[in-house]
């Protein structure tokens, strides 16, 4: 399926290559065919080797390329693609904003973007469902069929997915990572036996190899993490919602609308007995301004007064897990790895020590403002405002001048 | 019936720490604790298994000294464990891992009901339950929040989607991925630490797995890391000086601007 070479001629037997090889699967050895004053050339170790390409741009020579080789050719495989969920009959916001990026990498790679949705209705609503999706920037949209009780159960969707790809070779297929969209994409992946990045945060095609670069936040985001997957199509990623930015719809935007000649039908053994809509509760994921608990707050009486001061802002509040572990927070307020991950355009941190879990779930915040009487605290590394004071006096105090 | 709960080897997080010169992880391997929301699937496990009868496994893939976490798995109310651990597995990806984790499945006869917990905390890529079913080729739901019933042929759950919740009914066999608090995880007991001891413990290698060894470690891993790099740093928070009743003037001026 493809090696890592290296051009004898462009060589110098440095070894840049070997210090970025994370596998070890680099040697750099005398040869009697090296072109250089060391006599030596860089030998890949295929055993060890994962062909990630890391030492391709390591190289400063450019002495080391991929060989796709004679193989089931790779490209054989053209085109974006990008799977539309659906909710209650319209797309999901993250659909149109996977539109969007499929929109580039496929301008930037010359190739077509296709929107693929599974729909239950009628050919001509599907026309229609097609043409919006046209709008937003995609070459042709195909319509994967579906019977009704087949609908919402990504099981009966994986099936005709496999079948469409199988079918139509697409280089790159991205869902939104949505509950739906992992659950679904995993599933896909394992039936075309092909690489999947989950909950992508960044894409972008490498300009040397043509390759998908998916990056991702692992450890709770404390870590960004770049993952290709260079023998395998399509190359397959979930995004996060949110992240990308959907084009202005522009319906003067040509492309076809097709049917997929596979459909999804309600598998065996898999019911949907029922769809239970939960009531819209406010939820501090979609808080303009959070004041955040940390175990500084300390007491319950303490909490009286954070909680008092919101209602009186008109400001949601969230806490970390310590809070919630001892009972004096409930768990839809909790911020962080294992709570919510929120989003606002103002947090305020009281007496929050900055756990790297509960930092998990505030990189999206758009101004921090942390409180704690320990200026070395950690939350302070992820604030834009330091206000080194006991939490409560300034909680008093912002009590005082209301 | 036959119940397998699957477990990861994850560092303990509170212990998480990145080195300042690397940005690599510090592992040390000391501090691995069974994945937090695999906790839930053990214990969930346990339940269904004391309903229906029957046994409950517990299955890994990972160095051998997962083996103390297999045993706290017993201890926490599984019968025995099962580690799939091979230098031919290292490198594995979520498609690879799945694969291996089959095949530790079938190596025990297979089960009626497999349970994961929701995703990992390290990797948090929520993968392998899926991947895992459909390696299987059986059913999967994940995201279950409650077990509403269960017979010897299927089982009910709730699952908690974006806008409210499911109910879904999924015959037997099938794999379920679970989120936090579905139930009250257990403290292993004193009996059940014992227990734990002399339980039944077994490891497969790739060979005795009989693995396509093309499908396993980096082999079988269609995706790899490329670059890891820590998030870029914000520039250092600016002090906001004076009294508390300035601080708190500042606070609520900030308020103001956003509303």
């Amino acid at each position: 399926m493809g090696k890592i070479v290296v051009d004898v001629n462009k060589c110098l037997g440095c070894g840049a290559c070997v210090k970025v090889c994370t596998l070890g699967a680099i040697r750099v050895e005398a040869d009697p065919a090296a072109k250089n004053k060391l006599g030596k050339i860089a030998k890949i170790d295929t055993g060890l080797c994962s062909l990630c390409s890391t030492c391709i741009s390591g190289c400063k020579f450019g002495a080391i390329s991929m060989d796709f080789g004679e193989g089931p050719a790779l490209t054989d495989y053209h085109g974006v693609f990008v799977f539309c969920e659906m909710t209650d009959g319209e797309f999901a916001p993250v659909a149109y904003e996977l539109l969007g990026k499929g929109r580039e990498l496929a301008d930037q790679l010359q190739t077509k973007l296709s929107a693929v949705f599974v729909y239950a209705g009628d050919g001509a609503a599907a026309e229609k469902m097609g043409r919006k999706l046209i709008s937003y920037g995609a070459d042709r949209a195909v319509v994967i069929p579906c019977e009704k009780k087949a609908e919402n159960l990504e099981e009966n969707y994986a099936d005709a997915i496999c079948e469409l790809v199988n079918a139509e070779k697409p280089e790159i297929l991205l869902f939104g990572a949505t509950m739906f969209g992992r659950s679904l994409a995993p599933r896909v992946a394992a039936g075309l036996r092909t690489g999947l990045t989950a909950d992508c945060t960044v894409l972008a095609i490498d300009e040397e190899t043509g390759l998908l670069q998916q990056t991702r936040p692992a450890f709770g985001g404390n870590l960004m993490a770049t993952i290709v997957c260079p023998r395998h199509r399509p190359q397959m990623a979930t995004v996060r919602p949110g992240i990308m930015k959907a084009l202005a719809p522009d319906a003067s935007r040509k492309g076809e609308v097709v049917t997929a000649a596979t459909g999804a039908k309600a598998i065996s053994g898999l019911e949907l007995l029922e769809v239970v809509k939960a009531e819209k509760t406010e939820s501090i994921k979609d808080a303009k301004i959070i004041i955040d608990c940390g175990r500084g707050v300390g007491s319950k009486k303490n909490l009286k007064l954070v909680k008092e001061l919101c209602e009186k802002l008109g400001t949601a509040y969230g806490c970390s897990r310590p809070l919630v572990d001892t009972g004096l927070c409930e768990y839809p307020h909790q911020v962080g790895q294992t709570g919510c991950t929120v989003a606002p355009d103002l947090l305020i941190c009281l007496g929050v020590s900055g756990a790297i879990q509960h930092l998990a779930g505030i990189t999206n915040a758009k101004k921090i403002i942390a409180v704690n009487n320990d200026p070395d605290a950690p939350i302070f590394a992820a604030a834009h405002y330091k206000v080194v004071a006991d939490c409560m006096d300034v909680v008093k105090e912002m009590l005082a001048q209301l | 019936m036959k119940f397998i709960v699957c477990i990861k080897q994850v560092p303990s997080t509170n212990e998480v720490r990145l080195d300042p010169v690397t940005h690599a992880i510090i592992r040390d391997g000391r501090q691995s604790v069974i994945n937090p929301f695999d906790l839930y699937a053990v214990e969930l496990g346990a339940q269904l298994r004391d309903r229906m009868g029957g046994t409950l496994t517990a299955l890994s893939m990972g160095i051998p000294a997962t083996e103390r976490l297999l045993r706290e798995c017993i201890s926490r109310g599984a019968d025995d464990a099962v580690l799939m651990t091979d230098r031919a597995f290292a490198g594995s990806d979520t498609l690879a891992t799945s694969y291996a984790i089959s095949l530790g499945v079938n190596a025990v006869g297979g089960a009626d009901l497999i349970l994961c917990g929701k995703m990992a905390v390290d990797g948090d890529t929520a993968q392998i339950g899926p991947e895992l079913a459909r390696t299987l080729g059986i059913h999967h739901v994940t995201d279950v929040a409650e077990v509403m019933d269960i017979t010897e042929k299927d089982i009910t759950v709730r699952k908690v989607t974006e806008t409210g919740s499911f109910v879904e009914k999924v015959a037997f066999p099938a794999v379920i991925t679970v989120v936090k608090d579905i139930v009250m995880p257990r403290l292993p007991s004193i009996s059940g630490v014992r227990k734990s001891l002399d339980a039944p413990f077994k490891t497969f290698s790739a060979a005795e797995a009989n693995a396509d060894t093309a499908r396993t470690g980096f082999n079988g891993s269609p995706t790899s890391v490329v670059k890891t790099f820590t998030p870029e740093g914000r520039t250092e928070a600016a002090p906001v000086e004076g009294t508390p009743a300035d601080q708190a003037a500042f606070l609520l001026k900030a308020v103001k601007e956003v509303r």
